[in-house]
């Protein structure tokens, strides 16, 4: 079994450094820059949670209270800017790095010092784009999506644009790190329709990466030359284009949100299996879904500009492409649904977000499908229709994927077991907030309250409030999750089992609990029973 | 019907039943389909709007949600059901299938089924919106840092000289929404009770009834976008670009919106009010305006400048 192969005595010649520097600064081994990246995750996710405060407590109710307009923008800005590249990026970069090559019995990443240095870039980036905001002129105020010519009044151009090519340059090396270590470091005996659902969509997720980081670097180089260079690719009076921007930018920007999802199906489908003690229904049709999304992905982009005049044919274009996505997203649904149907379930606090992540990212996804039709969107685009949509998609599903993995694989990193009680009181809490904040802001949407503004008339001001309410039980509620992992990385008496979970499959569950530093080193021999999708007859 | 506009005209509050019965006709509203005023505390739902276009983007929504609402009961449903019967704790064991090509091929078709029904709806209403031939009047709308400009282009085949100006946001709510300003956001209201708060201007937009007005849209600075609910559609305005929608209301009344692409610091206190008089009545305002604009003297004034006449205030210099 592959386990004796793993188990081997050589642990204290290859144990890691005693040093606090060299092991977590010099350090090439996946389970510690994984460990890096889940850190800056978590510390990201509650700088950027700071600023969602900040956003809700202003709109608490009418009038102003507590900032100027300017400073909200940089906060609602900012707060889009980490959220997406500083918590959800790195949290899903850390996650396949602790687990890719435990899934693929492979002893380490293909290239450990380009991963070291894909991790340490981070810090820097996040050092320059938060600096911003306390140096003369403030941080970005022109939105996540940095639409010129607004975001070129800014002053902190530079820096964010900086700041952006480090964090891209990061994704693409971070990609290329996956890609080799699944295509060249399996296991013999894991063939690729063997791997888990989750090193499948790591996968194609790592070619979105490629393909469309370089082009949001060429984007935001575009907005750097124009504002002290002296070019006009945006600039209307100097034969530039503005909506040119809107296009490459979400040519970027469409794929970029499906890299912050495919790796959550990917968990998804891991936990599910697992809690319901059943193999995932459809496998094939799983991955093949997942590629497909990743294709549609490619050609959806202008639904996100409906309404800066496209002539009538892309619109229809875009309306029936976007339309399509629904197609293969609801195959993985229904997939999830079917996984449940006739297993043997049990409901720890992994599965709990699980089965959050399946109800909510489809109430996302229903929103989103509105969203696709072209007259509609006349209406929605930029409301909180669509604040309400991307918040549903992200937080209840790329953010509780995320958590459900941190959940499902804690036991397995630390050795010991989570308190399940509070697993369960985050849980609770994190579901029925999330909702408070979210659900009231289709209606603020529909009502006709645009998105990212400070102030709004006094008919918003029940839903905006209850919202507010929302959030801010929402961001304590995550304070839990905090005191959960402190718990279990340094106090829980309780140790985990190996398998830590009675129906968990697949090579990561055959080493020891915790993942030794070392794993792997010769290659496991492997038995298809062991594996989630050890016989695809499928 | 009394409802057209902003605050129906037969529509009076008791003041301590204002919030149940504001909250009672948003209800009743959302069930019936009426056109309410626009946006009314407690709104659940999309309004209908007051032209003969922005029914569509109402009834799509309405479908589509429709849609939405029965899918999600049947997989929540199947979800639920799931989750009651096959516990551990209740003795399920585990089965092993992990396929079923009969099922895939059903749920794989019904979606395009029913995908290629929306598509159908969604493209009859885009065609009849791009449709911009045959207007009778045309308004210039250029988006500025934080305010908006209305140009009156031609009405009836006649090109129209000289009446434009400005609109931005109210002195009351300007004043109100200054930070800390101790004013009373709520205070805000116009002459029959409506609260008016980030959403009156100083000089509506003046426009007839039942004419199609084309409208031109563009920017000074950076990109806004020019949004009223109940017209049904928002458009970009775009620095070196002009784009261009159409409307036709149906109900005279007052109809308010606000920006919707961020522009800036003030995004936020940009609104846009359309006021739709019966024909006559707009003529007569378009003639004093015409009246008003044509001064004396000096009027040698090219055709060149006739931006720059009624009340301007001079379009803000690029900010950098
Ligand atoms: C069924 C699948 C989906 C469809 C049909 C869909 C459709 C759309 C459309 C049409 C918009 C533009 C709305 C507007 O601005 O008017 C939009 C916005 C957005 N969607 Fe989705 N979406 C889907 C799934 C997702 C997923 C899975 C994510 C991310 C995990 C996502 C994230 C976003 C974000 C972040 C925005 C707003 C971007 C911005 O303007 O700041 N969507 N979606
Ligand atoms: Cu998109
Ligand atoms: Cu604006």
């Amino acid at each position: 079994m592959a386990h004796a192969a793993t188990h081997d005595h050589h642990d204290d010649h290859h144990g890691a450094p005693k040093n606090f520097f060299t092991r977590w600064c010099m350090s090439t081994n996946h389970k510690d820059i994984g460990t890096l990246y889940l850190v800056f995750s978590l510390t990201m996710l509650f700088i950027g949670g700071s600023f969602a405060m900040v956003i809700r407590a202003e709109l608490f109710k009418p009038g102003m209270q507590l900032v100027q307009p300017y400073f909200f923008n940089e906060m609602t800005t900012m707060h889009a800017l980490v959220m997406i590249f500083g918590a959800i990026m790195p949290a899903f970069v850390g996650l396949g790095n602790w687990m890719i090559p435990l899934m693929i019995g492979a002893p380490d990443m293909a290239l450990p010092r380009m991963n070291n240095l894909s991790f340490w870039i981070l810090p820097f980036a996040f050092t320059l784009l938060l600096s911003t905001l306390f140096l003369p002129g403030g941080g970005p105020a022109g939105g996540w999506t940095m639409y010129p010519p607004l975001s070129l009044q800014g002053d902190s151009v530079a820096y964010v644009v900086f700041a952006v090519h480090l964090m891209g340059i990061s994704s693409i090396m971070g990609a290329i790190n996956i890609i080799a270590t699944i295509l060249n470091m399996r296991a013999p005996g894991m063939d690729l329709l063997k791997m888990p659902v989750f090193v499948w969509s790591w996968l194609i997720t790592a070619f979105l990466l490629i393909a469309v980081m370089p082009v949001l670097a060429g984007a935001v180089t575009m907005l750097l030359t124009d504002k002290y260079f002296g070019t006009s690719f945006f600039n209307a009076a100097g034969g530039g284009d503005p909506v040119l921007f809107q296009h490459i930018f979400w040519f970027f920007g469409h794929p970029e949100v499906y890299i912050m999802i495919l790796p959550a199906f990917g968990i998804i489908s891991e936990i599910i299996p697992t809690f319901a003690r059943k193999p995932i229904f459809g496998y094939k049709a799983m991955v093949f879904a997942i590629a497909s999304i990743a294709f549609l992905s490619f050609i959806v982009w202008a639904h996100h500009m409906f309404a800066v005049g496209l002539p009538l044919g892309a619109e229809i274009f875009f309306m029936y492409a976007t339309m399509l996505i629904a197609v293969p997203t609801g195959i993985k649904v229904f997939n999830w649904v079917s996984t449940m149907w006739g297993g043997s379930m049990t409901f720890e606090t992994p599965m709990l977000f699980a089965i959050a992540f399946v109800i909510l990212f489809t109430i996302g996804g229903f929103s989103g499908l509105m969203l696709a039709l072209v007259p509609a969107d006349f209406q929605y685009h930029d409301t909180y229709f669509v604040v309400a949509h991307f918040h549903y998609v992200l937080v209840t599903g790329a953010l509780f994927a995320i958590i459900a993995a941190s959940y499902y694989w804690l036991p397995k990193w630390t050795g010991r077991m989570y308190s399940e009680t509070w697993g369960k009181i985050h849980f609770w809490n994190s579901v029925i907030w999330v909702n408070v904040l979210f659900f009231p802001q289709h209606f603020l949407g529909l009502a006709g309250m645009p998105r990212r503004i400070p102030d709004y008339n006094v008919a918003f001001a029940n839903f905006n409030m209850i919202s507010s309410i929302g959030g801010f039980l929402f961001g304590a509620s995550q304070l839990i999750f905090l005191g959960v992992i402190v718990h279990a990385v340094w106090f829980s008496k309780k140790k985990a089992t190996d398998r830590v979970w009675e129906g968990a499959k697949g090579l990561e569950w055959t080493v020891p609990s915790p993942a030794p530093f070392h794993t792997f080193d010769v290659p496991p021999v492997i038995h298809d029973e062991d594996l989630a999708h050890g016989h695809v007859d499928h | 019907m009394t409802c057209g506009g902003i605050r129906p005209d037969g529509f009076k509050r008791a003041v301590p039943l204002k919030r149940a019965v504001a909250w009672t006709t948003a209800i009743l509203a959302s069930a019936s389909g009426a056109a309410w005023a626009n946006p009314e505390p407690g709104q659940l739902n999309m309004t209908r709007g007051v032209t003969e276009w922005s029914p569509t983007p109402y009834m799509l929504n309405n479908v589509v949600l429709g849609v939405c609402t029965v899918i999600g009961i049947l997989v929540f449903g199947a979800m639920f059901i799931a989750m009651f019967r096959f516990r551990k704790s209740r003795g399920a064991v585990a089965e092993k299938w992990a396929h079923n090509t009969k099922v895939e091929i059903v749920w794989t078709t019904v979606p395009v089924l029913i995908l290629i029904v929306l598509a159908y709806m969604g493209t009859g209403g885009l065609r009849s919106f791009a449709d911009t031939t045959g207007s009778q009047m045309t308004v210039k709308v250029t988006g500025y840092q934080w305010k908006w400009r209305y140009d009156y282009v031609d009405y009836k085949g006649k090109a129209i000289d000289k009446v434009g100006f400005m609109s931005k946001l109210d002195s009351r709510s300007d004043e109100t929404r200054q930070l800390n300003s101790g004013l009373d956001p709520n205070a805000v209201k116009a002459s029959d009770g409506y609260n008016t708060y980030l959403i009156d201007v100083d000089h509506p937009l003046v426009v007839p009834v039942d004419t199609k007005i084309r409208f031109v849209i563009t920017a000074g600075d950076v990109i806004h976008s020019w949004w009223v609910p109940q017209l049904g559609w928002k458009m970009d305005a775009i620095p070196g670009i002009v784009n261009s929608a159409w409307t036709n209301i149906r109900e005279p009344g007052t109809y308010r919106g606000q920006c919707a692409e961020l522009c800036g610091q003030d995004h936020g206190f940009m609104p846009i009010v359309v006021k739709a008089l019966p024909k006559a009545e707009f003529e007569k305002w378009l003639a004093d305006q015409q009246a008003k604009a044509a001064p004396p003297a000096p009027a040698a004034a090219s055709t060149a400048q006739a931006p720059k006449t009624a009340q301007i205030a001079p379009a803000p210099s690029h900010q950098g």
